[in-house]
């Protein structure tokens, strides 16, 4: 099931193959080098699978600072080049609280509140699929 | 002024490695003092960003943190300093959507509002020095209670 990626130093982050959906689950705090590698990775199992979706599992994230926005907006900048659509699933609260506060609404952004959503939202009609504009815009 | 053991620090920032040990003391530091989780939040987000600007435009420095108190209120302060260039116009350095480099550019300006009190004092040559502050929001006593 994983995209036989060659192991990285510790802090790398698996691109996980669902079908024809990507699957990358950010745990707690990703180094910036690690982000950068995970870019680049996500473009390659697009290319190689033909993946229609990339699912990123936010639910462990602590933080989403500026750099780490910058890198979820350009992973989908870059998938939706490839063909591919990102969604950005499980995010908490206190995580989007913040980014607002920010100035980080990363509009254009596709967000589910779960990964399994997000997931099942590849499969079939199911409107599960929201803007970040639209969710982060809400209390 | 009242300080609380195991939060005062002095922390290098001098690759993105020290940026994940800021992040977590920042965090273990907050919540120690009684930060509720968005404001927990708030706060190592603004300390990854200050900390990002010290190791990228300043070439490095360090953090200090500092436990207070204002009465019974707890509060943190973080110190980010650097021996940089400095920055020549801070009003445009605190704009939203400046950048000198490859960022957002939401760095500063976005730091600013997820803060209580902030100041910089930075002149070309001269380093950068950011201090921000927040302080405990008490949620008020419920009914009953002494």
């Amino acid at each position: 099931m994983t995209g036989g990626f060659p192991q990285h130093a510790a802090g790398h982050v698996p691109v996980l193959r669902l079908g024809d959906v990507l699957l990358v689950t950010l745990q707690g705090d990703l180094h910036d080098s690690a982000a950068e590698q995970l870019q680049q990775d996500i473009g390659e199992a697009i290319a190689a699978h033909r993946s229609r979706g990339v699912v990123i599992d936010v639910s462990g994230v602590e933080i989403v600072d500026s750099f780490l926005g910058r890198v979820l907006a350009e992973i989908a900048a870059k998938a939706e080049l490839l063909a591919a659509q990102t969604v950005v699933a499980g995010m908490r609260p206190a995580v989007a609280i913040t980014m607002v506060e920010l100035g980080l609404t990363l509009p254009g952004l596709r967000t589910a509140l779960t990964a399994e959503e997000a997931v099942r939202g590849f499969g079939g009609t199911d409107p599960v699929l929201r803007t970040a504009r639209t969710r982060l815009g809400s209390p | 002024m009242d300080t609380a053991a195991g939060v005062e620090a002095c922390l290098p920032i001098t690759s993105d490695m020290d940026l994940v040990w800021v992040r977590q003391h920042v965090r273990q530091a907050a919540a120690q003092l009684g930060f509720g989780l968005v404001d927990q939040t708030k706060l190592v987000t603004a300390a990854s960003e200050l900390a990002r600007n010290t190791l990228v435009h300043g070439g490095g420095g360090r953090i200090e943190v500092t436990a207070l108190t204002d009465g019974p209120v707890p509060g943190l302060r973080l110190t980010f300093r650097d021996e940089g260039p400095g920055i020549a116009d801070l009003d445009r350095a605190l704009t939203d959507g400046y950048t000198s480099g490859d960022g957002l550019g939401m760095g500063l300006g976005g730091a600013r509002r997820l803060v209580h009190e902030f100041a910089i004092d930075s002149a070309p040559g001269a380093g950068t020095t950011v201090t921000v502050t927040s302080w405990v929001a008490r949620p008020p006593r419920p009914r009953g209670e002494a």
